[in-house]
């Protein structure tokens, strides 16, 4: 299987690979579409979380809201996206959590334009450059 | 005999949603968006179609990861708003065409297109916010719809001459209905935008205006681009481009441009529109 993507850098592509790693995590994330859970999870977090079968990492992730952290640990983005919601947090404040950055440093570069490409397509590139 | 008169490319940004949920179209942040969806608000209200089939993607709203259909057909009596965590959105019931649909269904399969129907769901933001960006804030959806839902989340959707191979599909199985109404088909999602990781927030301008262009000039040419291009190029959830590609086939060879618009940012995407229509209906 290509899996060319793997070069394209600060991006975690939802394959098989990742779907296993994440799916209960993501499961999660889902189960906040339902007002009743949202109520549960709001009145204790951890002891909602016990219902699914999360990692210890993943746990810590979400409690934490490392929002990064749960990229790499198998989540993607429209069901961690759930939480944020959950936090009242809009896409540009997760996106500046992701890219360290702050929210309206963020906003600013989506008004400016958004994040260029040109240097942005390749891990391979972004080495050679950076000698 | 029923006909595919019009198609819609437009991306479906959910806070372009609550804006108009809120009436917060004149915003500084917002006008320009909304100047250039006008005409073709205008345009649309005098072609008005009897049925739209909205292609889309849902978003962890009626699907989750325990079932993952690549082509899901709506065939019910109505579809109601999804609850994506913050309540339904307030905006009407969509009122499918079970006949259509169906006829649709049967067709495509036996046409080799190994469709997934559904005749219960939710429709979320990827539906709702392309009928409210093309007709505001009605009582009732001004005509009849069926959802078309693709996965473009989990790697990998299907590729776009897949995604055009079944619009063709879908004009063939159109023509044969016996009823003799207007249909629309809308595209939606993209454009070029990355919501995850570090690269979040990347935005392609040039890659949109091309994709734009080439709907009309070389749309053959757009179902070779791969994956990996999509997500390189236009941000891994820029890959939504694809679904454009089943309205595309779904036209007409000679289908031409009555109205394209462009415009960075709707929040984290680089915002497109297009209306296409029928050559054959000029």
């Amino acid at each position: 299987m290509n899996r060319e993507y793997r070069d394209i850098p600060g991006t975690y592509v939802m394959d098989g690979q990742h779907c296993r790693k994440g799916y209960h995590l993501n499961m999660f994330c889902m189960s906040l579409n339902k007002a009743e859970n949202r109520d549960e999870f709001r009145k204790d977090e951890a002891a909602y979380l016990e219902k699914f079968k999360l990692t210890d990492e993943q746990k810590t992730a979400v409690l934490e809201r490392d929002w990064l952290g749960m990229l790499r640990l198998g989540g993607n983005i429209y069901y961690t996206f759930k939480l944020a919601i959950f936090d009242g947090r809009s896409m540009q404040f997760v996106g500046g959590a992701m890219s360290d950055v702050t929210e309206e440093e963020f906003r600013q570069m989506m008004v400016s334009g958004g994040r260029p490409v040109e240097g942005n397509r390749s891990k391979k590139e972004q080495e050679q450059s950076n000698g | 005999m029923a006909n595919i008169v019009t198609g819609i490319g437009t991306s479906h940004v959910p806070s372009v949603g609550a804006v108009i949920d809120n009436g917060k179209e004149q915003d500084p942040y917002w006008k320009p968006l909304f100047d250039g969806y006008q005409p073709a608000r205008d345009w649309i209200q005098d072609n008005m179609p009897d049925v739209a089939i909205v292609v889309y993607n849902d978003h962890a709203s009626a699907f989750g990861l325990n079932l993952i259909p690549t082509f899901t057909l709506g065939v019910a009596e109505e579809f109601p708003p999804a609850d994506e965590g913050y309540g339904p959105r307030k905006v009407p019931t969509a009122v499918g065409d079970p006949d259509l649909a169906w006829h649709l269904a049967e067709s495509l399969i036996l046409d080799e297109f190994d469709m997934t129907i559904a005749n219960e769901m939710s429709v979320d933001h990827g539906c709702t916010v392309p009928l409210s960006i093309m007709f505001d804030k009605p009582e009732q959806w001004p005509c009849k719809i069926i959802p078309l839902c693709v996965n473009v989340i989990q790697y990998p959707p299907p590729t776009g001459k897949r995604c055009f191979d079944l619009g063709k599909a879908i004009r063939k199985a159109v023509e044969a209905y016996d009823k003799d109404i207007k249909v629309a088909i809308f595209g939606t999602g993209g454009m070029s935008h990355q919501l995850q990781g570090e690269r979040a927030g990347l935005v392609n301008a040039e890659f949109d205006q091309s994709f734009l262009d080439r709907l009309t000039t070389d749309p053959v040419g757009l179902t070779k681009i791969p994956h990996v291009e999509y997500m390189r190029e236009a941000g891994s959830e820029g890959i939504e481009l694809v679904m454009w590609l089943i309205m595309r086939g779904a036209m007409g060879d000679d289908a031409s441009e009555t109205y394209k618009f462009y415009h960075v940012p709707a929040s984290n995407t680089g915002a497109g529109l297009i209306v296409l229509e029928d050559g054959s209906q000029k």
